[in-house]
């Protein structure tokens, strides 16, 4: 047990996936070739006018509201000043006391089950700078950076938390689930690859029981949620050994090596949180419409989280069942159409479990796949009615996925029907004859095998036998109960 | 009156290098400014609300559709160096 507690928050910068960038017409794009998206507003020529792409503040508006941000009445943009070629201006524009969204909470489950309810500060919008390449010799002779400008301008929500957080594990269940959210919301990518979404966090420790706060380093900039996690208990560690040697940690930033596992500490550039904040004289403020806010609040999906919650306490599915199937919007949309169909566990099961691992195979989802969510109520209701055994049920989906067809239509045209007692019945007398052996076992009570009966009975019917009817069958004819 | 070095410091930021006359020119026109500030911070303005624009005009909003830009060519005409359709710079990492 470590002397020490950590004490985290972490940064999200997200880009919204709106058609133009937050302040000029220029289209967003990435992967296209360099600096084919600018214009003389996202160049920083000089006379040029900002305006406020609406979109941004509409997505803004939709994450502030799922946050259960404060909305403010009334927001204003910032310039905050530095000098960096990416940023053309010379200043971001960026929001500073008044942002859009004020405080707000986020809960997520983890794996446990116990829930995580991490404080927002805020959310505010800002622009994305360019995107700077360090060349390092591409040119014979010489050595720079090169800038390109496509990025920069595109609208990005910078979500800040409270100092709520105590694991590297908490961080990376905290953003996983606020990544699946943004995700329902469709407000952003979130390609942690891509960079549509990233996060930084600042990580402290402190003695146990103290409610100080020690001094903070910045963990910048990590492509994934499992090396920040992995960064962030490394980054724990280290201050743990500095201060437990008596040292004292230094407030700088800091780089996770994921490869070595290694913290190094990346030069503190003086004097560079000197930002110098002032209004935004280019740009006028933004008061969104009460009626506005109100109809985005009404038009909210079901979120991940509280969607989970319900599929566990009203539709009685497992916690794990609700994990895997909230993965996606689209998954969460195929599952309610069967579920409002048929038994909503059995749904839960059959796409969980064998749809999908049937589709691993074509590389499909559920949604793209020829198998529609009736069919798939269809088949549980075919199931749950004794017309087809499991075995039989999974070659039902088998050709489901093959031909698009309904399952009943599939148990027909490949003979799939459950047989009828009678006729099973004269396959278990032959079953039973030719096993002796297997017979007495069950005669000693050894119920165990009836699972070898069953087996035979469904090699024997190409898996056509109800498993309940041959062990009923079985016990009739061994047993004569 | 404020001191040289703040003068310095807020001349470091803003990447001006100034001679000592400049200096002092900053010295006292700086003050000046905040002496002004100081004036106003003395009045009472409880519930004055901060101006934070000269005009009284909200919500100035644009559609989210894209409008044409500048070809690359033109968008890097002017630049002081050009890297494969980029913007050449010191290096900066």
């Amino acid at each position: 047990m470590s002397a020490y507690e950590p004490v985290i928050g972490v940064e999200i910068h997200v880009q919204l996936s709106t058609r133009t960038k937050m302040f000029c017409g220029c289209e967003l794009s990435f992967g296209d070739p360099p600096n084919t998206h600018t214009c003389p507003v996202c160049l920083a020529h000089p006379g040029v006018l900002p305006v406020v792409n609406e979109e941004a503040i509409r997505r803004a508006l939709v994450i502030g509201l799922a946050l259960g941000c404060e909305i403010a009445p009334r927001s204003i943009f910032h310039r905050k000043n530095y000098f960096y070629p990416d940023l053309p201006k010379a200043y971001q524009v960026s929001q500073f006391d008044i942002p859009i969204c004020g405080r707000g909470e986020f809960t997520a489950i983890r794996e446990d089950g116990s829930e995580l309810t991490v404080g927002i500060t805020r959310a505010h919008l800002e622009e994305d700078a360019a995107k700077l390449t360090h060349e390092g010799g591409r040119r014979a002779g010489a050595e720079g950076s090169v800038v390109d400008f496509n990025r920069g301008g595109t609208p990005l929500v910078e979500i800040v938390t409270e100092p709520d957080l105590r694991s590297g594990s908490d961080v990376a269940t905290f953003l996983r689930q606020l990544r699946q959210t943004l995700l329902f919301l469709g407000v952003s990518d979130c390609s942690m690859e891509e960079g549509s979404m990233r996060a930084d966090a600042n990580v402290s420790i402190r003695p146990v029981g103290s409610h100080e706060l020690g001094t903070k380093t910045e963990l910048k900039n990590m492509n994934s949620f499992r090396f920040l996690e992995r960064g962030i208990e490394a980054e724990i560690a280290r201050q743990e050994r500095i201060l437990s040697e008596g040292g004292r940690i230094s407030q700088e930033t800091v780089h996770y090596e994921p490869e070595t596992g290694h913290i190094t500490s990346l030069r503190s550039k003086e004097e560079s949180h000197d930002y110098r904040y002032f209004p935004e004289p280019d740009l006028v403020p933004v008061v969104p419409d009460p009626a506005w806010v109100e109809s985005l609040r009404a038009e909210q999906p079901e979120l991940p989280v509280p969607l989970r919650r319900r599929m566990v306490a009203e539709m009685g599915l497992s916690a794990e069942d609700a994990e895997v199937l909230t993965e996606s919007p689209e998954l969460v949309e195929y599952f309610m159409q069967a579920a409002a169909l048929a038994d909503p566990k059995a749904c839960a099961n059959w796409i969980r479990g064998e749809l999908r691992a049937q589709l691993r195979e074509t590389g499909e989802e559920p949604w793209q796949s020829k198998v529609t969510p009736a069919h798939v109520a269809a088949l549980v209701d075919l199931l749950a009615a004794g017309t087809v055994s499991v075995p039989a049920a999974k070659e039902v989906l088998a050709g489901m996925i093959q031909t698009g067809d309904q399952p009943a239509a599939v148990v027909e045209s490949k003979g799939l029907a459950a047989m009828d007692d009678g006729d099973l019945a004269a396959i278990i007398a032959e079953l039973v004859a030719a096993n002796p052996d297997q017979a007495q076992q069950l005669r000693d009570g050894k119920d165990k095998v009836l699972g070898f009966f069953v087996g035979q009975a469904m090699k024997q019917t190409g898996g056509r036998a109800n498993p309940q009817s041959v062990q009923k069958l079985v016990r009739e004819a061994v047993l004569g109960e | 009156m404020i001191d040289e070095s703040t003068v310095n410091h807020v001349a470091r930021l803003a990447r001006l290098r100034l001679t000592p006359d400049e200096q002092q020119v900053m010295r006292e026109e700086l003050s000046g400014i905040l002496e002004h500030i100081d004036a106003i911070r003395a009045m009472d303005l409880d519930g004055v609300e901060p101006t934070t624009h000269v005009i009284a005009v909200e919500n100035v909003l644009r559609p989210d559709v894209p409008r044409p830009g500048l070809s690359r060519d033109d968008a890097l005409r002017e630049a002081a160096d050009v890297v494969d359709g980029s913007f050449g710079v010191p290096r900066m990492d």
